[in-house]
């Protein structure tokens, strides 16, 4: 499907005390199914709201988003989000925190024993079967993350929104993470969406990448193809001219054309 | 999310303190009942397997200075009351501690009953009173912490009424009921409900936004709502509005007890001092102390048990 996500003329203002702040000014996108985006950008560009927008957390106070040809109007499990800061309930293990999600969505249809299957599964997908009954303060960070992520997938979801997921995390784990993320995205075909700092990251993982210029009144300065065939892997990329070239271009883009935010933000 | 999004994008549902048009609640609403943890790491027994002279010397560090307050106030108390004078001191006040708790289950009618009665009849006053205010209070926080609009209908009334002293509502109760004994009750109620809604609505406020976004994209029906999220995170809160509430239901009691008049503990403080039997009173103080002592610890106790796991 070329049309699964379409974001058309999308702007965000917010309300503050010094008066009307704009966020984000026309945001126009199209994402294909089966998709890998990330968006990259400064802080305070705005990416995070762009997310928000389109899991319905937030509503755009100019333009429209759909999903498959219907307005999102509201945060939806068919929208899974990766939060930054994983949100694992403390008081659930992370096999409950995972069944609450796949309860909500597949509770109606199917049985107990199903349900369970599914939590199970979409654990040992993120390859966390022995933390299964441990609660979120007793594993590190990065299985805190992957918790997360099983939580999200578990929901079939038709489009995955991850906000920095790995953002928290050290090189090594989130390296890990990022290979991990890969092997699941190519074996679920997954829409997703992603917003990263980290330029590496979004080159390894997308089919594009979405540069974002500086807020206030953030747009989307380019778009960015990378035509790297999968599967990718790390090493090779290295040295890969393409890889390099892309990088490259990220790089340009965020510390020349957008090079100002240090005297913006001070 | 960097930090500028993120103000602007949940400025609206950032935990302000609705419950009392911006200024802090002074007294009533602490933090939950977590930081009692600390409390207690001083007093951790030494590990097994510690030489004995170590063990002793931690037993040493932890009751020893109690201890030696203890003796030092006993010391001036005695003092203090060498000379004679209307206060006994504690030689005859323990004597007479003896004879008291030597049959404290007896019962000569109304007005003469063993100190172990006296001290159930408050208590039983106190549990009916707080158990009715943590009925009503603890739905009624809930519904004023999710409710902007509610919140800012009932806590003027809150606001008015919670400084009034819960003695002032004795006569309205003593009207309204005709008997001092549910009048007293009565009086327990007001003064346990305030905390117990103040504490319980904070908590529902102070939910943090990440889980209830979670709620939002899972789009968890509202009893999942408040049987997963909303009630375990908001535990901790409770717990602290029922600690507080029980030490000050503790306190009313006695002086509504006073002016009621029939068994409990503060009706036999007023009849010990019409006897002039002042030993009497002070053995009151004690008990009084030290009963409101276990209420708070079991309390602290009882949190410190539900939060370990629920977290």
């Amino acid at each position: 499907m070329e049309k699964y996500v379409e974001i058309q003329g999308v702007g965000q203002t917010f309300e503050t005390k010094k008066g009307k702040f704009v966020a984000l000014r026309d945001i126009d996108l199209t994402i294909k199914q089966g998709e890998f985006i990330a968006l990259i950008g400064h802080s305070g560009c705005g990416k995070s709201t762009l997310l928000n927008l389109i899991a319905g957390l937030t509503l755009p106070s100019t333009g429209v988003l759909l999903l498959e040809d219907r307005e999102i109007a509201g945060p939806g499990p068919e929208r899974a989000v990766v939060f930054q800061n994983h949100s694992l309930l403390p008081w659930l293990t992370c096999f409950e925190n995972v069944y609450l999600a796949v309860e909500r969505v597949f509770g109606e249809k199917e049985g107990k024993a199903k349900l369970k299957e599914r939590t199970a599964a979409a654990i040992n997908l993120v390859g966390l079967d022995h933390a299964s009954a441990k609660y979120p303060n007793e594993i590190s960070g990065g299985m805190k993350q992957r918790v997360g992520i099983a939580r999200a997938l578990s929901m079939q979801p038709k489009v995955l929104l991850m906000d920095e997921p790995f953002g928290a995390l050290d090189a090594l784990t989130r390296a890990k993470l990022q290979d991990e993320l890969m092997r699941i995205c190519e074996a679920t075909k997954a829409t997703t969406v992603m917003v990263t700092h980290d330029v590496d990251e979004a080159v390894l993982l997308s089919d594009r990448i979405v540069m974002m210029t500086n807020g206030p009144a953030a747009t989307i300065g380019e778009i960015l193809e990378v035509k790297l065939p999968r599967p990718r892997t790390r090493l090779t990329l290295a040295h890969d001219p393409a890889y390099i070239d892309c990088r490259a271009k990220v790089l340009e883009f965020l510390y020349e054309k957008q090079a100002h935010v240090e005297k913006i933000a001070a | 999310m960097s930090a500028l999004t993120m103000d602007v994008d949940f400025g609206h549902k950032k935990p302000v303190d609705r419950s009392t048009g911006g200024e802090p609640v002074q007294g009533l609403v602490a933090e939950p009942a977590k930081e009692m943890k600390m409390e207690k790491t001083l007093t951790v027994p030494a590990e097994p397997g510690t030489p004995f002279t170590e063990t002793l010397a931690s037993i040493g560090r932890t009751v020893l200075p109690p201890l030696l307050g203890m003796a030092i106030l006993i010391g001036i108390w005695y003092i203090a009351t060498m000379k004679g004078g209307s206060i006994p001191g504690p030689v005859k006040t323990w004597d007479a501690a003896t004879i008291l708790f030597a049959d404290p289950f007896y019962s000569n009618g109304p007005n003469d009953q063993g100190i172990g009665w006296n001290i159930l009849s408050s208590l039983q006053r106190v549990g009916i009173g707080f158990g009715f205010a943590a009925l009503v209070g603890i739905p009624l926080g809930f519904i004023l912490g999710r409710s902007a609009f509610l919140a800012a209908m009932v806590n003027p009334i809150i606001s008015l009424l919670r400084p009034v002293s819960p003695l002032a509502w004795l006569p309205i109760g003593l009207l309204v009921f005709q008997r001092a004994d549910p009048a007293a009750t009565y009086t327990i109620f007001i003064c346990s409900i305030w905390p117990m809604i103040m504490n319980t609505a904070q908590g529902v406020q102070r939910v943090p936004q990440d889980y209830l976004n979670v709620a939002r994209v899972l789009a968890l029906s509202e009893w999942k709502v408040v049987t997963k999220i909303l009630l375990p995170a908001v535990l901790p809160y409770i717990l602290t509005g029922i600690r507080l509430s029980i030490g000050t239901a503790w306190l009313v009691i006695v002086a509504a007890e006073m002016l009621t008049g029939g068994v409990g503990i503060g009706f036999w403080v007023w009849d010990e001092w019409n006897n002039l039997k002042v030993e009497h009173i002070i053995i009151a103080i004690f008990v009084i102390g030290i009963v409101g002592l276990i209420l708070e610890q079991s309390l602290i106790l009882l949190a410190r048990k539900l939060t370990k796991e629920s977290s």
